[in-house]
């Protein structure tokens, strides 16, 4: 489903002393099928534009398209629940959100709600455990008896039984140790593929967005600050760090061999491997 | 005398349920600085909830600056531990910075002159005096969890601890706190634990101690640790860049004398190659 954001602005507490812009003149525009990642300082407005995505808030000015649907300001999405069907919002901390008797009952929460019919909804409960890697045997137990690693997932595969066609990440991976991060981050991925899902990542890790966003978007205090591939934007490292951020270690690495070798080495999304390859060319040559 | 330690200390919820933490032992000096990882579930967050008797152990012993912690030494022990949690948002009491500072010094009735002179010298020491009469919760992530660790700092413990306090914190907040906290646990001799997923935070510590279902698996200093790459990935740990990068420069031919802990260390070492052709 394709995204696009058209002028956008949105105002916290308009006309009153407490008045603040969270979203200025805001405009893009997301293929579907792309993974966007959306980075930013905190209060540069991504928690904003997230509760746009499916109509949590509408804009004070300007326009949002998602698929066939529009948000506009003081205009009451015709199809609210449609749209919130299609976008599946993946909050921080989702198990938090938790509170089913078994976690079948937790999954299947969100299409009964969504008026699916039962015989339907158990396929998908299952499909879903299926997706998130989570055991079958676990479905008849309470999600608050799992570790916290399995409660995100139970919480996720809540989500994905909704069956979205955009997938929108606020942080997915806060407080897991290291394995359950890339775990996670690839089963997205994974599931962005098998599912040709729209996804959207807010993320504080430059390094997940190199590594699972084809498109990245940097904004700034409500307004949109940079946007491009990632080893694109990347490349920028004093206009992020203007705005509070930095560039992935790899990326401040090489530029610290470019400046003691005298010689620009370009990192071009090359694994670990052959960037060490490239390193032992570099530290093999001849003055 | 240590400024903790743990002897065999185990620990479970209840009778019939499995141990959560089996027969730890380790100490951590005045002004050293340990960082504890594991993945999640190995047993670190207990270890941080019974150094200031938020748990009691169901065996062994732990002494804070020699005294056992106990039913009825808690109150003084934890004037001297005092801990930075992950969520910054859930720490404030305070509508002002300057009142939540206070809350800690209040609790101990610390007389008033006194509390204004530690309530600037702690936010001097994190480098936030000008925010003495903003909004906490207007602040960013780094400098709410900076006005955490004044919170703590106003008490004078001989000991801090944060426990995943870098966390939720993005790239450029999480170097804020973690300077913050090496400049003054440097300054004042401070006993300093941080119980962390960062690596490159890890990194920098004094030494790490590496926990895995419950028991110790290894301490050891950062440097010998990530050597072992292939042993941490297996109980799902990770080694930071620099070490991924030396290791795989090492398959490519290429023998580092040391092992690099950080980028320096490994630019100089490619340099020194560079040099020597």
């Amino acid at each position: 489903m394709d995204i696009t954001f058209e002028q956008v602005d949105y105002t916290y507490q308009a006309n009153s002393p407490f008045e603040h812009k969270a979203l200025k003149d805001l405009s893009f525009h997301l293929p579907g099928g792309s993974f966007t990642a959306i980075v930013g300082h905190t209060g540069s407005g991504k928690s904003t534009l997230l509760q746009h995505l499916n109509g949590l808030v509408r804009p004070t000015s300007g326009s949002v398209r998602i698929g066939g649907h529009t948000l506009e300001p003081n205009k009451k999405p015709k199809q609210a629940k449609e749209l919130r069907k299609q976008v599946g919002i993946v909050f921080q901390y989702p198990e938090h959100q938790l509170f089913e008797e078994t976690v079948e009952k937790d999954i299947a929460f969100g299409p009964r709600n969504f008026g699916v019919p039962e015989k339907e909804i158990h396929k998908r409960v299952e499909e879903s455990a299926e997706a998130v890697g989570l055991d079958l045997s676990l479905l008849s137990r309470s999600p608050f008896e799992l570790s916290g690693g399995q409660m995100r997932r139970v919480a996720i595969a809540g989500v994905l039984a909704v069956r979205p066609r955009v997938l929108v990440l606020d942080e997915p991976t806060a407080g897991l140790d290291p394995r359950g991060q890339r775990e996670i981050m690839d089963m997205f991925h994974r599931l962005h593929k098998e599912q040709e899902l729209t996804t959207i990542l807010v993320t504080h890790s430059m390094e997940d967005a190199l590594t699972y966003a084809d498109h990245m978007l940097v904004l700034d205090k409500g307004e949109k600050y940079m946007e491009g591939p990632p080893v694109e934007v990347f490349q920028q490292r004093q206009a992020l760090q203007k705005v509070q951020l930095d560039v992935p270690e790899i990326f401040q690495f090489l530029q610290k061999v470019s400046e003691r070798f005298g010689k620009t080495v370009v990192y071009e999304g090359e694994d670990i491997d052959r960037l060490a390859k490239q390193l032992a060319d570099l530290a093999g040559e001849r003055e | 005398m240590y400024a903790i330690e743990f002897k065999n200390v185990s620990f479970r919820y209840e009778e019939e349920q499995p141990y959560v933490l089996r027969n730890v032992s380790f100490q951590v000096k005045a002004g050293e600085w340990l960082a504890i990882i594991g993945h999640n579930g190995s047993g670190k967050s207990t270890i941080a909830k019974l150094m200031n008797g938020l748990l009691f152990p169901t065996e062994g012993e732990i002494l804070i600056n020699g005294i056992p912690l106990s039913e009825e030494s808690i109150w003084e022990i934890r004037r001297q531990v005092g801990m930075v949690f992950q969520n910054p948002d859930n720490q404030f009491v305070g509508t002002t910075v300057r009142d939540d500072v206070a809350f800690g010094l209040e609790n101990r009735g610390v007389p008033r002159s006194e509390m204004m002179n530690r309530i600037t010298s702690s936010l001097e020491q994190v480098r936030m005096q000008e925010y003495l009469l903003h909004e906490p919760y207007r602040l960013s992530g780094g400098q709410k969890q900076r006005v955490a660790i004044a919170g703590v700092l106003a008490i004078s413990p001989s000991v801090i601890i944060l426990d995943e306090a870098t966390a939720m914190l993005d790239p450029l907040g999480r170097k804020e706190i973690l300077d913050t906290v090496h400049r003054v646990q440097a300054a004042q001799q401070l006993g300093l634990i941080t119980i962390t997923h960062d690596l490159n935070e890890v990194m920098q510590a004094h030494r790490v101690l590496v926990m895995n279902d419950g028991e110790i698996w290894t301490t050891t200093v950062p440097r010998e640790l990530v050597k072992r790459q292939s042993e941490l990935q297996q109980i799902g740990l990770d080694v930071p860049f620099v070490t991924q990068l030396a290791h795989a420069l090492e398959s490519q031919g290429i023998s580092l004398t040391e092992q690099p802990i950080d980028h320096e260390e490994l630019l100089d070492a490619l340099w020194t190659l560079h040099l020597n052709k």
